[in-house]
């Protein structure tokens, strides 16, 4: 973590826009704002801060665009000015009346407008859907996003670091383990600790479990949404198989508040490894002839393939993590890339595919269900002993940050302890904040009727992102 | 070949029997609806689901109501895509600010006889996001609520109890 003036700041923001470097994250604070950065040539991440005693900075979207989002967001949060700032429109501030706001203005003959939501059809989370179509045919997908704005990062502030650990892991209930994690290394970044090797151990074995219920979930559920909805009704047997088993080894279905500071709230029950073999064993009987039936069924492959096409060069650029950038060509994965335990110590594969469409995202999930099966096989059978929580004692100031890989992208966590030990500031950025704006642009010169498939293949957390 | 694998998958049945309604808060709440309108809408209600702000948690719990394992729909309770077809609102997350107004309008247009089913611990009164200046809080400051089910999130099998409640008298 370094202090950075703005000079230095832009010239970030530049290499950014030449492709040299990738926007990791941008968040703010009163008087200051700070840019996570992966660097292409030496993996790893960076975090600039730059003082800004009158709340302005050179914004970086004027020159890259993945970056207007989190800046919209950057002043809505904290009244920041980001100078050059292209699109000026409150984000996830909707004011006293949400439903007035200034969508882009279309123009253009036999146009016509469909809008959905915040509540939508489904049991999901809401959001609005601004299409615009000349007949079936998607012109322009506008998104507006913020309506599950809970303020989190204003209940991070003056929290203790066990109020803290529960509000990271209902940042996106679906990747609650991940953000426990992340949140917990992150502190443990901050205090210069590490949780025990076998806390590592089982943190691996409880973030690959999550991973495989959520890809089995919208293998499932991506299939129903070209109404093959056999294929719903297995996955989400073997979906309930891997909560059951969760909720047996760990205590939680979505295995909430397991992961800690400074290691793992509990440890797995003497039956608990013998359950998870079985586990494994069903999920591989089962799930091979799912497979076959995907792969084998024209009318289903005929919805997605070809369909929802994200061209690797926006993958890029936005820096997309998750099914969303390997399925178009971006190789990567924080459990590899970046690295930490216990994978540095596992061997696995990352899938990466480059057609960027429907099916290339439902066969990296397919193959990274597969990897995370015989992922959860390596830690069992090498567990190391020993204790899995050692005691904290926080005292600050002092920073720190973290990344995990959740099912659907990398979240990053960033964290400063004040001198009492509590949460000073916190900043949870979840994968989707690069993924939506290219599910706006996915979609185009697609037919309305595919917009569900294209939606699902994605999954991105509204939550998550609304914060 | 492949049919006769995913077919295994099915065997022995795996849904499971009625759960009981133990919860004393559950059985009392059945004793007290409106038996007219339990008789006018017999063994079947329709659900709309609202997310007000929920970590999506509670979704997924309700998500799997309708899978093998608790086949919501054998009791005649079955999900719908608008509140215009919903005999019962189920409503998760601390109501944010901006989700305040699609509750009311969502609840405006569901017609009675209705319930509201305030579900998870943010529902019925924030949970973890108290005091956040983004979040309204429980349910029932919103619209009127005639059902908690409690949890974080609440467990398919709770879930279940709980909408079994609104259809015994």
């Amino acid at each position: 973590m370094s202090a950075v003036d703005t000079a230095q700041w832009q010239q970030m923001a530049q290499r950014m826009a030449s492709g040299d470097c990738t926007l990791f994250g941008l968040w703010g604070e009163p008087g200051r704002v700070h840019m996570a950065v992966l660097d292409h040539d030496a993996p790893a991440i960076a975090v600039h801060s730059l003082d800004c005693p009158d709340n302005s900075f050179p914004s970086v979207s004027a020159v890259h665009a993945p970056a207007i989002r989190l800046e919209r967001a950057m002043r809505d949060l904290f009244g920041l000015d980001p100078v050059g700032l292209p699109d000026t429109r409150p984000w996830l501030d909707h004011g006293p009346n949400p439903t007035a706001y200034p969508f882009l203005p279309v123009e253009g003959e036999s146009l016509h407008q469909i809008a959905v939501g915040p509540v939508h059809a489904g049991i999901i989370e809401p959001g609005h859907f601004r299409f615009t179509a000349d007949g079936e045919t998607v012109v322009r997908l506008e998104q507006r996003l913020g309506y599950v704005h809970k303020g989190i990062e204003h209940l991070m502030h003056g929290a203790t670091l066990d109020q803290a650990a529960r509000l990271a892991g209902r940042t996106s209930g679906d990747s609650t383990v991940a953000y426990a994690l992340a949140f917990a290394r992150a502190v443990e970044a901050a205090l210069g600790i590490e949780a025990p090797p076998r806390a590592a151990w089982l943190r691996g074995v409880m973030a690959e479990l999550e991973r495989i219920a959520n890809h089995l979930g919208d293998f499932g559920a991506i299939c129903n949404d070209a109404s093959f909805s056999i294929m719903l009704a297995h996955c989400g047997i073997l979906r309930e198989r891997v909560l059951r088993c969760a909720a047996a080894c760990f205590g939680h279905r979505l295995m909430m508040d397991r992961i800690v500071p400074g290691g793992v709230a509990v440890g797995l029950p003497a039956d608990g490894a013998a359950r998870i073999r079985s586990l494994i064993d069903e999920i591989r009987v089962r799930f091979t002839p799912l497979v076959e039936l995907y792969d084998a069924t024209a009318s289903l492959q005929d919805r997605t393939v070809g369909t929802g096409i994200l061209h690797p060069d926006l993958a890029r650029r936005f820096g997309a993590g998750g099914h969303v950038g390997r399925a178009s060509g971006r190789n990567f994965d924080a459990r590899r890339s970046i690295g930490y335990p216990p994978y540095d110590q596992l061997r696995f594969e990352v899938p990466v595919r480059e057609e960027g469409d429907v099916n290339a995202r439902v066969w990296i999930r397919i193959k990274e269900i597969e990897q995370s099966l015989a992922l959860i096989e390596q830690m069992l059978n090498r567990m190391p002993e020993g204790e899995v929580r050692i005691a904290i004692e926080p005292t600050g100031p002092c920073e720190g940050m973290a990344l995990a890989e959740a099912f659907r992208g990398d979240v990053l966590v960033w964290l400063r302890i004040d001198a009492a030990g509590r949460i000073d500031r916190c900043h949870l950025r979840d994968a989707s904040w690069f993924q939506w704006p290219l599910l706006e642009a996915a979609i185009e010169g697609n037919i309305v009727a595919d917009f569900p498939l294209c939606n699902k293949s994605f999954n991105c957390s509204y939550s998550g992102h609304d914060l | 070949m492949t049919l006769k694998t995913l077919l295994q998958g099915l065997r022995p049945p795996v849904t499971e029997p009625v759960p009981a309604l133990d919860d004393p808060e559950l059985a009392a709440l059945a004793a007290k609806l409106d038996r007219t309108a339990q008789r006018r809408l017999g063994r079947s209600l329709s659900i709309r689901e609202v997310d007000a702000g929920s970590c999506n948690g509670c979704e997924l719990e309700i998500h799997a109501l309708n899978n093998a394992f608790y086949d919501l729909e054998r009791f005649g309770l079955r999900f719908v895509a608008s509140p215009r077809h919903a005999d019962v609102l189920m409503v998760t997350g601390p109501v944010t600010k901006h989700m305040r107004q699609a509750l009311e309008r969502t609840w405006r247009a569901t017609p009675d006889p209705k319930w509201v089913v305030a579900v998870g611990d943010c529902a019925a009164g924030t949970g973890v996001f108290a005091g956040s200046p983004a979040c309204i809080g429980a349910v029932a400051e919103v619209v009127p609520v005639d059902l908690v089910i409690r949890g974080c999130p609440p467990t398919p099998t709770q879930l279940l109890q709980g909408l079994l409640a609104l259809l015994q008298s």
